[in-house]
C-alpha cells in the first residue's frame, strides 16, 4: 500500500501548525499595538478646531497664565473653557481684523457659542476634579504635556485607568510644589522621589490605600 | 421615567433587532469614538463656575400654601430640591411632593403651547379673543364674567384678582380645591363667628389628641409640626420629656401610626366622641375616652386637641372649645387672621358658580389652575354645566380633563420657571424666583390675570416686582428685594396671634352625619398623588404609599372584618353604590382600619393626565358629592367577581419574633435603658475569620432614630432625585424589581392596647463584614478606605450574587434599561455627579458618596478635616423628623457617634456579624399606663 500523503505534507502541516500559532500571536500583538496606538488613544493627534487656536503662541510666546482662560481650575472640577468674551478681551484690540478670528467675532456678535472639538474626554463614570489635583501639587503639564509647545492641542496622555493609578499608587513620582503647578517645563531641583516624599507629607496627600479606593473616582 | 410596557418581542422583531444590533456592533468596532463638542458660554453669567452647583432660595406653592426651598442648580439646570432652613414651613426639610416637583418641571407631557379647541394657537391670538370678550363686559360691569381659581395665598395674585373685581364689579371670583379647608373654616365660623387660622405649638404639648387629623402629612404647616412633634419623641436615658399622642381615626394615616394609643373609630362617630369630650358626658362612651379625658385634665395648658379636615365643622368648633377649657389657648394653640387673600367656603363658592352656569348666566369663564371637570363634586355635574358657557378659558400645567372641554388652553408655567410670591401657613411671605427659563411657551397665572386687566405684555417679573415696590415704598427697595429673594422670606411677614376666645356655647350641635349600621365611604387625599395633581409624576406613582405599600394604584381600603363581611379578599373588585352613583374598585385589607367603613383615595382614574398617570386605579370623585365630601354614609357594596391586580412593595408586615424592630415604652426604657442591645447578642469584632478593614481619617456611619421616623416617604423621593434612581412601572414592581435605594419597611404588631406600627427606613447598611463583597466574582463591590461599601458600575457584570447574599435586600438590579435616555427634558434632570445606570448592573445606596467626595475635596483645599454636619445625605436633608444622622464615627464628638453611643442603638441582623454601619435607635412609645391592657 502506497503512502497516502506525500512527504512534503510533513512540512506543510508543520508550517500550518506553527504558522497558525504564530499568526494568532501576531494578531494579538498587532491588536495590542493598535490599542496602544494614537489611532485609538488619540495621543499626539492634533484636533482641528473651528479657530486654529494655538496654545504655543498664547502660552509659549505671550506667556499668558493658564488661569487667565481656564478660570475655574482651582475651584471647580471642570477647568473651564473660556467664553468668547475672554477671547475678545484682547482681540478687540489686537488682530481685530484677522480673518482667522472671524468665528470668534461672529460668536460675540450673534451670541452663539463656538463649538470647540473636545481633546480630553473621560468616560461618563469617571469623576475627575481639577481643583483638588491643582491644590495637591499636580502640575498642568503632568497630564496635559507641554501645552506651550502645541500649535494645535493634542492629548499628551491616553487618560486610561492604569495611567491614573500610576500616580494614585505613588504620587511622589509626580508631585511638584504648589507654586510650580502652572509652570511649563519645570524640573525638580532635588531628585523627584525625594521631593515627592516631602510634598506628600507636607500636603497631606492621602495614602495609596485611600487614593485607590473605587469611589474616589467612580460613583 | 415612563413605565415600561410588558409586551414581549415576537420572533420577527427579535430577529430584526438582533440583526441590527450585530450590524451596529460591527460598525462601532471599526472606528474610535468620534470627538465630542465642547461649548462654552459667549458671555459667562456672573458668579457661575462650570462644574460647581449654585443654590437659590425659592418657594413652592401647594394648594396655595408656600413651602420654602433651596434648589441646587448646575449650569442653569435645577437638579435637586432641599428645604430652606430659614423658612418656617420647611425648617430645612421637604415632603415627597416638593422633592418630586422637580420631575414635574421636566415632564415632557406638560402642556407646551396655547391651544384653541385642541389646535395649536398663539398667545397673541388668545389676547385678541380675550380682549374681544372683555370689551363686551365694559357696558355691564362684568356681569357674566367669572374666574375660578384654586386657593390663592399669593399677595400679588390676590391683589390683582381684587383689582379685577374692582374693574368689573359684577364679575365674580370663585375658588375651589377638592382637598380644601372648608371644615376648619366652618369650625372657626361656629366658634368665633369669623374665619381664623389655627396654629399649634407641638414643642410645648405634652399631650396631643387628634380627632381624625393627619397633622404630620397634609395639614398646612405639617413639616414644622413633624419637626417639633418628633423632637419630643427622642429622649436620652433619664429624660422623661416624651409627649403622648392619642389618635382617634378611621383610615390609617402616618399620624395614626405614630400614636401611643390609636383608636380606630368610624369617621362619623368621631363627632359624637368630641361632643362627649366637650360635655364630659361619658356614659355610654367607650371606657378609654374616660382615661383620655382624665389625662387631658392632668395636662391643662400643655395639651392640644386637634380636629382633622375630614371632620365636620362642629368637631372643629368643639376642639376649639376644649382647648379653651383646658387653658391651651395662647400656650399651645394660637389663632391668626386667615392668610388667604379671600377665604371662602370653597364648596359653596363652586356651587354658586355651577348654579349660574346651569342657569346660563355665565358668558365667559376663566379657570386659572385646577381641574374641576375631574375633581368637582359629582352632584355639581361640572363638565356638563361647563358646556353651557359660551367662552371657556383654562390654564393649567397639563392639557387635562378640564382643558379638553374648554375653548382656550393656556399652558401654565411651572413654579421653578416663574416669579411669584406666596405665603406659608403662618403667614411668612416668600418671593418665588425662577431657576430656569420656561422650557415651553407657557404663561404664569400672574400674566394671564394681568392680561385680563388689560396689560398683556407685562412680564411675570415686572408684575411681582412692581407690586412689591408698591408695598415697600420709601425705604431702600433694592436692598429689601435682593435680601428677600436671597433669603427666600420677607422679614416679619408672619401673622400675629389674635387674642380671641371661642363662644362658650357652640350647641346646639347640628345633626352630624350618622351612618347607622351601614357601610360608610371615606374620601381621603392620596398619600402620594394627593388630589390627582401629581398623577403624571412617576416618582410619586411608584412611591409606595405609607401603611399599605401600594404603588401605581388606588384601592378600596378596609379592615379584615369588613372584607370578611363582604366576602372579599385583596384584589377582588367590588361595586360601591352611594347616593345613586356607583364605582368599581379593588379591595385592599389594611390592619387597623375602622370596621364598617371603606376608604377611597382621591386622585386616580385619570384619563387625560399624561402617559404616566392615565388608566391607574379608580376615580373616587365620581362618588364624592358636595354634601358628603369626606364621609358618605350608607353605601351599598357588592362583590363583582372580577379581579384587579394591585401591586405592593412589601407583602409581609409581621415581625414574627424577629428583632428587626426593637421597641419599648418610656417606662421600660427608664428601667432598662439598654433593652435594645439585650434583645439579641451581637458578635464581637474578633469573632470573624476576616481581618477588619482599616479606616483612614474617616469612618462614615449613619444612625436612624425609629422613635422619630414618621414614615412620610420624603427620604425615598429625595434619594431618587439625588441619585438618578429610575422608575420601573407597575409590571416590574409586581415582579419585585423596584429600584428605590431606600425603602421604608412597615411592620404591624398587636400591642397591649392597640395595633402598633413601626416604620423602618431600610437602605444599604454598609456592613463592615459585607456579605455582598465576598461573593462578587469581579470585585465590583468592595470596601473603601473610609468604610463605605462601594458599588462600581463599570466593573459589574450582573451576576446578582451580591443581591442574593445581602440579608437586608437593599441591592437593586437593572433588569432592563429603565432609565429614559432619549427624552431630551430628562437629560436636564439627572444629577451630573452620579452615573446614570443602564441595563445589567447592580446598584444600591452609596451614602451619597458624591456629597462625601465634594466635602472631602473642599476640606482638603482648605487644609482641614471634614467638619461634623458638613456632609448631609439626601435622605437626611429631606427628613422633617431629623430621624437620620450621618457622620464620622472616628470622631467621638460627632452627632452620629453620640447617637450610636446611646443605649437604644442597635444593628439590624447584627447577629449575623455583618457589623452594619447603619444602625437604628430603638423605638420608644409613651402609652398611658391606665390604658394599657384595656381595649
Amino acid at each position: 500500500m502506497s503512502q497516502i500523503f506525500h512527504p512534503s505534507t510533513n512540512t506543510i502541516s508543520r508550517l500550518t501548525i506553527f504558522g497558525g500559532a504564530g499568526f494568532v500571536v501576531a494578531l494579538v500583538l498587532a491588536l495590542a499595538a493598535i490599542n496602544e496606538s494614537p489611532y485609538i488613544t488619540d495621543v499626539g493627534v492634533a484636533r482641528s478646531q473651528p479657530v486654529p487656536f494655538s496654545h504655543k503662541h498664547h502660552v509659549g510666546d505671550d506667556g499668558i497664565d493658564c488661569r487667565y482662560c481656564h478660570t475655574s481650575v482651582e475651584e471647580s472640577s471642570f477647568a473651564g473653557i473660556p467664553p468668547t468674551k475672554t477671547c475678545m478681551n484682547c482681540h478687540t484690540q489686537i488682530w481685530s481684523d484677522s480673518p482667522m478670528l472671524e468665528p470668534v467675532r461672529e460668536s460675540f456678535r450673534s451670541g452663539k457659542s463656538i463649538q470647540w472639538t473636545r481633546v480630553h474626554n473621560l468616560p461618563g463614570f469617571v469623576y475627575f476634579d481639577h481643583s483638588i489635583h491643582i491644590h495637591q501639587g499636580v502640575g498642568c503639564e503632568t497630564c496635559h504635556g507641554r501645552v506651550d509647545q502645541m500649535p494645535l492641542t493634542w492629548r499628551a496622555e491616553a487618560l486610561r485607568m492604569e495611567w491614573c493609578l500610576n500616580c494614585h499608587r505613588s504620587p511622589e513620582n509626580y508631585l511638584r510644589p504648589r507654586e510650580e503647578v502652572f509652570t511649563m517645563g519645570w524640573q525638580p531641583s532635588i531628585p523627584q522621589q525625594e521631593l515627592g516624599r516631602q510634598l506628600v507629607r507636607q500636603y497631606g496627600i492621602d495614602p495609596p490605600a485611600k487614593l485607590t479606593t473605587c469611589s474616589i473616582c467612580h460613583r | 421615567m415612563f413605565p415600561k410596557s410588558d409586551n414581549e418581542l415576537n420572533r420577527r422583531e427579535f430577529l430584526s433587532v438582533m440583526a441590527a444590533s450585530m450590524a451596529m456592533a460591527g460598525l462601532a468596532g471599526c472606528a474610535a469614538t468620534p470627538p465630542e463638542k465642547i461649548v462654552p458660554y459667549v458671555r459667562a453669567p456672573e458668579d457661575l463656575l462650570p462644574g460647581k452647583p449654585m443654590f437659590f432660595a425659592t418657594s413652592m406653592p401647594t394648594s396655595g400654601y408656600g413651602m420654602g426651598l433651596i434648589v441646587e442648580s448646575h449650569e442653569g439646570r435645577p437638579i435637586k430640591i432641599e428645604g430652606n432652613p430659614d423658612h418656617p414651613a420647611s425648617l430645612g426639610s421637604t415632603d415627597p411632593f416638593a422633592q418630586a416637583s422637580l420631575l414635574g418641571l421636566y415632564d415632557p407631557d406638560r402642556a407646551q403651547i396655547v391651544t384653541q379647541s385642541g389646535r395649536i394657537s398663539t398667545w397673541d391670538a388668545f389676547i385678541t379673543a380675550l380682549e374681544d370678550s372683555l370689551s363686551g363686559f365694559e357696558s355691564n360691569r362684568g356681569d357674566g364674567l367669572r374666574i375660578l381659581t384654586e386657593t390663592v395665598i399669593s399677595p400679588t395674585l390676590g391683589g390683582m384678582l381684587q383689582q379685577f373685581l374692582a374693574k368689573y364689579p359684577a364679575a365674580r371670583w370663585h375658588q375651589y380645591e377638592p382637598v380644601n379647608h372648608d371644615n376648619s373654616r366652618g369650625g372657626a365660623q361656629l366658634a368665633f363667628g369669623k374665619y381664623v387660622d389655627t396654629q399649634y405649638r407641638f414643642e410645648d404639648a405634652d399631650l396631643i389628641l387628634s380627632l381624625d387629623s393627619d397633622f404630620l402629612s397634609w395639614q398646612p404647616g405639617h413639616l414644622a409640626y413633624a419637626r417639633k412633634f418628633a423632637r419630643r419623641r427622642k429622649i436620652a436615658p433619664g429624660e422623661r420629656t416624651m409627649n403622648r399622642l392619642y389618635v382617634v381615626e378611621s383610615s390609617f394615616t402616618i399620624t395614626g401610626a405614630m400614636a401611643d394609643h390609636r383608636f380606630p373609630v368610624r369617621s362619623s362617630e368621631i363627632a359624637g366622641l368630641a361632643k362627649a369630650l366637650a360635655d364630659q358626658s361619658l356614659s355610654g362612651e367607650p371606657t378609654w375616652l374616660g382615661q383620655v379625658v382624665q389625662d387631658l385634665a392632668e395636662h391643662r395648658g400643655r395639651s392640644i386637641v386637634i380636629a382633622g379636615e375630614t371632620q365636620p365643622p362642629e368637631v372643629h368648633a368643639l376642639a376649639h372649645l376644649i382647648n379653651d377649657r383646658l387653658g391651651n389657648l395662647g400656650k399651645t394653640v394660637f389663632y391668626t387672621d386667615p392668610i388667604e387673600t379671600n377665604p371662602v367656603d370653597q364648596t359653596r363658592s363652586l356651587g354658586e358658580l355651577v348654579q349660574e352656569m346651569a342657569a346660563g348666566r355665565v358668558d365667559t369663564l376663566a379657570i386659572l389652575g385646577g381641574n374641576p371637570v375631574y375633581s368637582a363634586p359629582a352632584d355639581f355635574e361640572f363638565g356638563q354645566n361647563l358646556s353651557r358657557v359660551p367662552l371657556r378659558i383654562h390654564q393649567s400645567l397639563y392639557f387635562d380633563e378640564t382643558a379638553e372641554q374648554c375653548h382656550w388652553h393656556i399652558p401654565e408655567t411651572h413654579y421653578l420657571e416663574s416669579w411669584g410670591d406666596v405665603r406659608a401657613w403662618d403667614g411668612t411671605t416668600s418671593i418665588i424666583q425662577p431657576l430656569i427659563v420656561p422650557l415651553y411657551q407657557t404663561r404664569t397665572l400672574y400674566e394671564v390675570v394681568s392680561a385680563m386687566l388689560g396689560n398683556p405684555s407685562q412680564s411675570n417679573y415686572e408684575i411681582v416686582r412692581t407690586n412689591w415696590q408698591k408695598r415697600q415704598p420709601g425705604q431702600d427697595f433694592e436692598s429689601f428685594w435682593a435680601e428677600a429673594v436671597r433669603r427666600g422670606t420677607v422679614p416679619d411677614s408672619q401673622e400675629k396671634p389674635l387674642s380671641i376666645k371661642p363662644r362658650t356655647q357652640i350647641l346646639p350641635l347640628g345633626e352630624t352625619v350618622q351612618s347607622g349600621e351601614g357601610l360608610e365611604i371615606l374620601f381621603r387625599p392620596d398619600p402620594t398623588i394627593f388630589d390627582g395633581r401629581w398623577a403624571n409624576n412617576a416618582w410619586l406613582q411608584e412611591l409606595p404609599k405609607p401603611i399599605t405599600k401600594l404603588t401605581w394604584d388606588s384601592a378600596a381600603l378596609m379592615s379584615a372584618a369588613t372584607a370578611e363581611r363582604l366576602g372579599a379578599h385583596d384584589s377582588d373588585v367590588i361595586e360601591i353604590k352611594s347616593q345613586n352613583r356607583s364605582l368599581k374598585a379593588a379591595v385592599f385589607v389594611v390592619p387597623g382600619h375602622a370596621d364598617r367603613s371603606i376608604t377611597l383615595t382621591l386622585g386616580y382614574g385619570r384619563y387625560r393626565s399624561g402617559r404616566v398617570g392615565d388608566g391607574h386605579g379608580y376615580n373616587a370623585y365620581t362618588l364624592r358629592t358636595s354634601s358628603a365630601p369626606w364621609i358618605a354614609p350608607n353605601a351599598e357594596v357588592r362583590k363583582t367577581g372580577e379581579r384587579y391586580e394591585l401591586v405592593t412593595t412589601q407583602q409581609h408586615h409581621e415581625l414574627n419574633q424577629r428583632h428587626i424592630v426593637r421597641h419599648a415604652t418610656e417606662d421600660e426604657y427608664a428601667r432598662s435603658p439598654a433593652f435594645a442591645q439585650e434583645e439579641e447578642r451581637e458578635p464581637k469584632p474578633e469573632e470573624s475569620l476576616y481581618s477588619p478593614h482599616e479606616n483612614i481619617d474617616y469612618a462614615w456611619g449613619m444612625a436612624i432614630d425609629l422613635s422619630a421616623c414618621i414614615g412620610c416617604n420624603a427620604c425615598v423621593v429625595a434619594c431618587q432625585a439625588e441619585n438618578n434612581v429610575p422608575v420601573v412601572g407597575k409590571g416590574q414592581v409586581a415582579n419585585g424589581r423596584e429600584m428605590h435605594w431606600l425603602r421604608i419597611d412597615t411592620y404591624f404588631q398587636q400591642g397591649p392596647s392597640s395595633l402598633d406600627v413601626y416604620f423602618e427606613p431600610m437602605l444599604c447598611q454598609h456592613c463592615e463584614n459585607a456579605p455582598c463583597e465576598l461573593v462578587c466574582p469581579v470585585e465590583a463591590t468592595s470596601h473603601s478606605a473610609e468604610g463605605l461599601n462601594e458599588m462600581t458600575y463599570n466593573r459589574c457584570v450582573g451576576t446578582r450574587y451580591c443581591s442574593n447574599n445581602c440579608p437586608y435586600k437593599v441591592r437593586r438590579f437593572n433588569f432592563f434599561p429603565y432609565t429614559e435616555w432619549n427624552v431630551p427634558q430628562f437629560k436636564l434632570l439627572y444629577n451630573p455627579n452620579v452615573t446614570v445606570r443602564s441595563r445589567g448592573v447592580m446598584e444600591k445606596c452609596t451614602y451619597c458618596v458624591q456629597r462625601i467626595n465634594r466635602a472631602r475635596i473642599e476640606a482638603k483645599k482648605e487644609d482641614r478635616k471634614v467638619r461634623d454636619g458638613e456632609i448631609v445625605t439626601a435622605c437626611q436633608a429631606a427628613c422633617p423628623a431629623e430621624a437620620i444622622v450621618f457622620g464620622n464615627l472616628k470622631d467621638p464628638a460627632s452627632l452620629v457617634s453620640k447617637r450610636k453611643a446611646e443605649p437604644r442603638n442597635y444593628g439590624v441582623l447584627a447577629e449575623l456579624n455583618t457589623r452594619p454601619r447603619t444602625t437604628y435607635l430603638a423605638k420608644l412609645t409613651n402609652p398611658n399606663p391606665d390604658l394599657v391592657g384595656k381595649k
